[in-house]
């Protein structure tokens, strides 16, 4: 057997690593249509865009190179520290912290920025995977699970103050990690409940909600006192308990909804859901976003001729609304492959973590599919209008330094972890 | 399954829903698929074309186009300015300039709007000295339509604004541009037009030009609109504009040998210059609310009057034809024809021939109503049925364009009446009527109408014995030759041999001693023609009179029409003769005529009309 100090390569998935630069140039190529203008061409020039972005990939080769350089072990012996280090790092933003367009996510270098909380989703992963993957350590043991929430509450609530829910909203992910390891299915189960009953609130109105649920609950009830005596008398306190749970639910959607959300908050959802129609105030991101994507046809306009992207027309295209590019440009032949790039993408990174001896190995593997995956649900949904305008990137696409080499880091220690489950550890 | 599937499954789950909502948005759902080029990223700029211009037949100059400065106002970029200076330099007060930027800021303040229109050529050039210290504003030049003839408004029309309707059913009109809305603008309008040069700009989400759109590729430039040149002849046609002063009424010119119109006169009329420029609306208004002169109104298309004894020719014309009448038979006129046996059956004759004999050619040089009336009855009543004579002299008629449109080129007609049998059974429900119920179709009176250009027409078919080219104001258009169907004869349902003995007795009119137009003879001129008096139950009778020459090879034909003009050789006849005698000489040999023609007015009599 070859020592791996000979070869840092040794062991690895070429096939992600394949992926990756793929995602890579094919995000920086829309980038480029994104953010050029007639007036300049300068690959590697800092006032461009695209120029700059070339440069952030330029520097994500030698993180990737450091990141396979250190041992396998490392990651998980250390993941404690990596996290921890990484808290107070978000912490020390309320003290150091630059705030640009209203959220207080960011370190100044220089005339660099960068945004710790892109990172701090590898250091939560790397976290869980070292809890969860303690012998010791049982998900359906009420005071593990408290603990694995901590964990996950730590990171998101920081980042919740800095204000940036979007960002936080990823953590909800490691669901999909927890009961992969073990979580009972009904923390899934109430989940989706809970986000059927939130949409049909919205939508209906509490009042008819609430008295549509309670026509149901009363049906319900009787078909158990005639048809079912027995286990109703056993568990009229179950069902009538969860009745209460949901109305009291169903209420509070609708008190949240009105009174801590914000009105921008609100329009979001309204505009999803079609209750409100308004193409240029609020709905502006929306509607033109589905309209560039729409007008991409079945085949696309092809490479820079995409007028209403060159017409700047999608606000935030570079970052959030970098897939309006694919949309428009390469219409829905490119933006369906862009798609089932993503779906093979993480099917893969499942099928690996799946053959990993190393349980800490699997669920570090589950933790960035689920990342990946709630980032990927959430831009794509939001850019062709299927869910709310949330700002978060999309992996690999989207413009900025710390949201590639954040998810660059993500994939590679995955990588690195992979290559190793043919050594003993 | 189990737990280590549900991730795999909500991925391939979320991926197919995201890919079925691509398929709706990009492939399925064809509202948001906007053509490329017109969409809101891409702006549209028309580079116009200049207009063509319009010549009359011998190259006279009628229409070109000037230059005229409209002063342009982007809202946003208008910084603090010394408004006096300003409002002095356009010459406007200071309240309208506070409207006309509040007008275009509402608008918008980022696109630039129209801040004044059509601003002077002296004005242009002081303001384009001094134009840039204020910013926001800048000029845009625009072709305007200029008429330097002040003459034929009715003939040539006028361009405006292209309505809504206009722009939704033709993609190529848009907003504010012009389009010929009258006259030979109109109907040419194609022609006249050119093509539009077409720039797209792409533009960002703040409408800001930003470029040429794919540095354009798809741009064209503009192609001038073709000239055209008109049958009208200048000359005649301001001449017989002078004639027509201070009198309401239509002058017809046509060439029977080719249909040309040589001059197409209505009065009142207006300067077509009045159509042109920044007082443009003002004086449409002005015009179009005149509903007592209605200078818009074209009488020698619109105008449908009962043309009274010229029709006579044509009641005779189909006797002959009908062979119900020869050139010998005669009748005798008792100062009437009695066409009933009640007391108002009666239709007074002003023949004066006493009870001698009349024959066809002292008929028509005297313009005998019984003989026409006699002719007439025989025609009908050589059917069985009236209504089958009516229809069959309707017919005959209608072969000299009468009773319709003519499918000439120009923007305006009118069908005119010629009646037929179905008229009379409505008219009549029980269907019982006679021939006698309709007799004063036979002097042109009763349902018979005829628009000037009609009668005109009708007198080219007869100068020509027996066909006639549809009457049209082109003479040339470049690079395209004149519709076929301008240079195909139409003959009439007449033979050619009854037209001879016809003309003579038109001839007589002048010719005679004792014939209606005696007083109208030019000397040295053989000029056919028929007076008409039209009776009017609003007042005065109205004045008509056809006319062509020379009566051999005839070169013009010409209706004329005078209302209220008391009888036919008091004012269409001797204008007739006087546009005839100005067409074919070139100058008039009867001064004292002329000047009557010329001064005279009818003035007094319309006023009586508004009591």
């Amino acid at each position: 057997m070859r020592s791996r100090k000979d070869n840092i390569f040794h062991g690895i998935d070429w096939i992600l690593v394949l992926f990756y630069f793929v995602f890579i140039f094919l995000g920086w190529i829309n980038i480029y249509a994104a953010t050029i203008s007639e007036n300049n061409f300068d690959l590697l020039n800092f006032s461009t865009e695209y120029g700059k972005q070339l440069i952030w990939i330029g520097f994500s080769i030698p993180i990737i190179l450091l990141i396979l350089l250190f041992e396998a072990k490392f990651y998980e012996k250390y993941a404690a520290v990596i996290y921890i280090s990484f808290l107070v790092l978000l912490a020390g933003l309320f003290v150091l912290g630059k705030n640009i367009n209203g959220s207080t996510s960011w370190y100044g270098i220089g005339s660099f920025s960068l945004q710790p909380s892109e990172f701090a989703k590898a250091a939560t992963a790397l976290a869980i995977a070292k809890l969860v993957s303690d012998k010791m350590f049982n998900l359906k043991k009420l005071s593990t699970q408290v603990q694995a929430l901590l964990l996950l509450f730590f990171p998101a609530i920081l980042i919740i103050l800095q204000p940036d829910p979007g960002s936080a909203l990823v953590y909800g992910a490691f669901i999909f990690v927890l009961y992969r390891e073990g979580l009972p299915f009904y923390y899934i189960t109430v989940g989706f409940i809970a986000l059927f009953l939130f949409v049909i609130t919205l939508i209906l109105g509490f009042e008819v909600t609430l008295i549509s649920s309670f026509v149901l609950f009363i049906v319900v009830l009787l078909y158990f006192i005639f048809y079912r005596p027995r286990a109703f008398r056993k568990g009229w306190i179950k069902i009538i308990g969860i009745y209460l749970m949901s109305a009291m639910f169903i209420f509070s959607v609708d008190l949240v909804f009105n009174h801590v959300f914000k009105q921008h908050h609100r329009d979001r959802f309204n505009i999803i859901l079609g209750k409100t129609v308004d193409m240029k105030g609020v709905g502006y991101n929306t509607n033109q976003s589905v309209t560039t994507i729409a007008s991409g046809g079945f085949f696309g306009k092809g490479f820079l001729e995409g007028e209403r992207t060159q017409g700047n027309f999608v606000p935030e295209q570079k970052t959030d609304y970098i897939f309006t590019t694919v949309g428009e440009e390469w219409g829905f032949v490119g933006s369906a492959f862009v798609i089932l790039l993503f779906m093979a993408f993480l099917l893969r990174i499942i099928n690996r973590a799946e053959q990993q001896k190393a349980k800490f190995s699997r669920i570090y593997g589950y933790s960035i599919v689920a990342i990946f995956f709630m980032h990927f649900v959430i831009n794509i949904g939001m850019v062709i209008g299927l869910v709310p305008t949330i700002g978060i990137p999309l992996p690999f696409f989207s413009y900025g330094g710390s949201a590639l080499w954040g998810f660059t880091v993500l994939l590679f220690i995955f990588i690195r972890l992979d290559a190793n489950k043919t050594y003993e550890w | 399954m189990k737990r280590t599937g549900l991730l795999s499954f909500l991925i391939i789950f979320i991926g197919v829903v995201y890919i079925a909502r691509l398929f709706y948005l990009q492939v399925l759902n064809n509202s948001f698929n906007t053509p490329t080029l017109n969409n809101s990223a891409v702006k549209v700029m028309y580079d116009y074309p200049e207009r063509g211009y319009i010549f009359d037949r011998n190259g006279v100059l009628l229409v070109a186009n000037q230059l005229s400065y409209d002063i342009m106002v982007i809202p946003r970029e208008v910084k603090p300015l010394d408004t006096i200076t300003f409002c002095a330099l356009l010459k406007i007060t200071k309240e309208e300039f506070i409207e006309k930027i509040e007008r275009a800021s509402r608008y918008s303040t980022r696109i630039p709007s129209t801040f004044l229109q059509q601003v002077s050529k002296d004005d242009y050039a002081a303001l384009q000295e001094i134009l840039y210290k204020f910013k926001g504003f800048y000029i845009q030049k625009r072709s305007l339509r200029e008429y330097p003839i002040k003459s034929a408004a009715n003939v040539l029309g006028y361009i405006s604004e292209v309505n809504e309707n206009m722009i939704s059913t033709n993609k190529n009109y848009h907003l504010g541009e012009l389009i010929g809305t009258a006259g030979v603008e109109k109907s040419y309008e194609a022609i006249l037009r050119g093509t539009k040069g077409v720039k797209f700009i792409q533009r960002d989400r703040f409408n800001r030009e930003i470029g040429s759109f794919k540095n354009g590729i798809y741009d064209t430039l503009p192609i001038s609109g073709n000239d055209i040149t008109l049958t009208i002849d200048a000359v005649l046609q301001q001449y017989g504009e002078a004639l027509m002063a201070n009198k309401r009424g239509g002058i017809v010119a046509i060439e029977p040998s080719t249909g040309e119109i040589l001059a197409m006169v209505s009065m009142p009329t207006y300067d077509p210059n009045l159509m042109v420029g920044r007082e443009r609306s003002k004086n449409f208004t002005k015009l179009y609310l005149d509903s007592i002169n209605k200078p818009l109104l074209d009488r020698g298309l619109q105008a449908q009057y009962p043309p009274g004894s010229p029709f006579k020719v044509i009641s005779a014309l189909v006797a002959l034809q009908e062979n119900v009448i020869n050139t010998g038979t005669s009748i005798q006129c008792f100062g009437g024809y009695k066409y009933g046996s009640g007391k108002g059956s009666f239709m007074r004759c002003h023949c004066e021939t006493g009870g001698s004999s009349v024959a066809l050619n002292v008929a028509i040089y005297r313009s005998c109503n019984s003989y026409f009336a006699n002719a007439y009855r025989r025609t009908i009543d050589k059917f069985p049925k009236p209504e089958q004579g009516v229809n069959v002299w309707g017919k005959h008629a209608e072969s000299f364009g009468l009773g319709n449109y003519l499918d000439n080129d120009l923007s305006v007609g009118q069908k005119g009446n010629i009646p037929n049998g179905n008229l009379y059974n409505k008219i009549y429900p029980n269907g019982r009527w006679r021939s006698t119920a309709t007799i004063s179709n036979a002097i042109g009176q009763g349902e018979v109408l005829t628009t000037p250009i009609q009668l005109a027409n009708m007198t080219a078919a007869i100068a020509n014995e027996g066909f006639y080219f549809i009457p049209h104001i082109a003479k040339k258009i470049k690079g395209k030759p004149l519709d076929k169907k301008f240079t195909t004869p139409i003959y009439t349902t007449i033979d050619k041999k009854y037209f001879k003995p016809v003309i003579e007795g038109l001839f007589d009119v002048f010719e005679n001693p004792r014939g209606t137009a005696r007083g109208s003879r030019v000397e040295g001129l053989a000029i056919s023609g028929k007076t008409g008096t039209s009776e009017n139950p609003h007042g005065q009778d109205h004045s008509i009179f056809i006319a062509f020459a020379p009566k051999d090879n005839p070169k013009i034909a010409i209706a004329v029409f005078v209302e209220n003009g008391y009888w036919g050789s008091r004012w269409a006849g001797p204008i007739a003769t006087l546009m005839i005698e100005k067409y074919l000489t070139g100058k008039i040999g009867r001064p004292l005529v002329e000047e009557r023609m010329l001064n005279g007015s009818i003035q007094e009599e319309y006023d009586k009309q508004l009591k």
